[in-house]
């Protein structure tokens, strides 16, 4: 199994390990109600290292971003970062990414499990084009800080002025005395940022990060990190978003641009988004205890109309919350919906994603 | 060492025998690596449970885990307090943690189990895998 450049902290921390799409990284350090906790009142620290980074430039490079994803490069300025997606022809979902614009090159960040389809996708696509792929995986680490009291810790570490630096802005520059890049990105629904390295400087700078932040921040694994990202409502690989599911159905069509020009699966895209779609993603919040998860047949008055994609036992609501993909006919009304839970039927209700959102607006905040 | 005073399963449950009943319960291991527990599911009182067959479960919130009895038994009484506050489960898996108490049916299966350093034996045997 892969190991990031954190590994041996994770296990002098005393860290759980799991295999996470080949990688062996930490699920919790100490229980994900604890680190959830942290993000959400505090900070939380995470290492990044499985993700994938891809540099692209060159003559033609725009030029290859533009046709590979859904997004439009055109409308993201300089120093500016969007949610996109790569689709296969069909419209299904090959990963979701975020682009950003370095103006000397665009940054692609792609899921850990999908980075090699991803650099295969975009290989197919340069044929004839004049440009460079650079996959920096190996080579550039990435650890995130998230959480209401992260950018008093991060300023700690840079020149960069972050209270210039708005939500879904990059900026290059010394972090310590190396250069790097950072980010006011994250997945977990709070402030936070995302600081990318050499690999050797990583360590270094994941230990500073608990020097100066103290009682204040928390190492993260991956449990918190999905508790954390489910109740904000941000897709995950796998469960919201697949080679089988479109970004209609998803309801991720703030990531996509359908004027602009063409890319794989964009004339799909336009169809279904004309026609409406067949199911489509909504909220739920179960009764009881049990915990909604991936493949749970989502019923109405007793009928099978959809399943569970992601199920979690939502620490800041208390309650079990999952996201599904429902027959589009059966959200007429929110009425007679369950969960099947292992044979038996627990009541849910119908909610908007996301179910929590910092400035209280989320659909289980009120 | 965990208590010699009861016998295990490889799954990580326990059953401790005073006078015609009996308890059980999970291990302080099994309890460790679930952790984050939000639901416990136990049959209810009068039921006949099989020995090494499900008798319930508990949910974490990132796995759900059957329960395995480890003597064929009639459910005598249901730990109320513990279905109350998984947290005892934490705090002491061996005595306040106990999930039901049972009527043995068939007493000579306790001399199948492992003894506290039967268990000792085969965590570690799980841990290095």
């Amino acid at each position: 199994m892969k190991q990031t450049t954190l590994h041996a902290r994770h296990v002098a921390l005393g860290a759980r390990m799991i295999d996470f799409g080949g990688w062996d990284m930490p699920v919790t350090y100490s229980d994900i109600a604890t680190e959830h906790a942290a993000v959400r009142q505090s900070a939380g620290l995470f290492d990044l290292g499985h993700m994938g980074r891809i540099a692209i430039s060159g003559p033609d490079g725009r030029t290859l971003v533009q046709k590979s994803q859904t997004n439009d490069l055109e409308r993201i300025p300089e120093g500016q970062i969007r949610y996109a997606l790569l689709l296969a022809d069909d419209g299904g979902v090959i990963d979701d990414i975020l682009v950003h614009n370095r103006g000397h090159d665009v940054y692609l960040v792609v899921n850990a499990s999908n980075r090699e389809v991803v650099l295969a996708h975009l290989a197919e696509l340069a044929r004839g084009l004049q440009v460079t792929i650079d996959d920096q995986s190996e080579r550039i680490g990435m650890i995130a800080v998230q959480g209401p009291r992260s950018p008093e810790i991060v300023q700690q570490l840079t020149a960069i002025d972050l209270s210039e630096l708005g939500y879904y802005r990059l900026a290059e520059g010394l972090i310590g005395d190396i250069e790097g890049m950072i980010t006011r990105t994250g997945y977990t629904g709070e402030d936070g940022f995302e600081l990318y390295l050499p690999v050797d400087a990583i360590g270094p700078l994941w230990d500073r990060v608990i020097e100066i932040g103290g009682d204040l921040v928390r190492p993260c694994g991956l449990g918190a990190r999905d508790t954390l990202r489910l109740e904000a409502g941000m897709p995950l690989y796998g469960h919201e978003i697949d080679r089988g599911i479109n970004p209609v159905e998803a309801g991720l069509m703030f990531g996509v641009r359908l004027k602009k020009p063409d890319y794989p699966g964009r004339t799909v895209l336009e169809k279904v988004k004309a026609e409406g779609p067949a199911r489509q993603m909504t909220g739920l919040v179960v009764e009881g205890r049990r915990i909604p998860r991936q493949g749970y047949a989502v019923l109405k008055n007793g009928n099978p109309v959809g399943a569970v994609c992601s199920g979690t036992w939502s620490p800041t609501f208390e309650k079990g919350i999952a996201t599904a993909l429902v027959a589009s006919g059966a959200l007429a009304d929110h009425d007679g919906f369950e969960i099947d839970i292992r044979g038996k039927r627990a009541p849910a209700r119908v909610v908007a994603i996301p179910f929590y959102k910092r400035d209280g607006s989320g659909s289980l905040n009120v | 060492m965990r208590p010699d005073d009861r016998k295990y399963l490889k799954s990580h449950e326990w059953v401790k025998v005073d006078g015609d009943v009996a308890y059980v319960g999970i291990t302080d291991y099994a309890v460790s690596h679930l952790s984050d527990l939000v639901f416990l599911d136990l049959p209810d009182v009068g039921t006949d449970l099989m020995a090494n067959e499900p008798f319930g479960e508990i949910e974490s919130v990132k796995a759900v885990s059957d329960l395995y009895c480890p003597v064929t038994a009639e459910v005598l009484e249901q730990n109320e307090e513990l279905l109350g506050d998984l947290g005892i489960l934490g705090k002491d898996p061996f005595e306040k943690g106990w999930m039901l108490k049972v009527r043995l049916q068939k007493p000579n299966e306790l001399n199948d189990l492992l003894d506290a350093a039967g268990y000792e034996k085969a965590i570690q045997e799980d841990e290095s895998h």
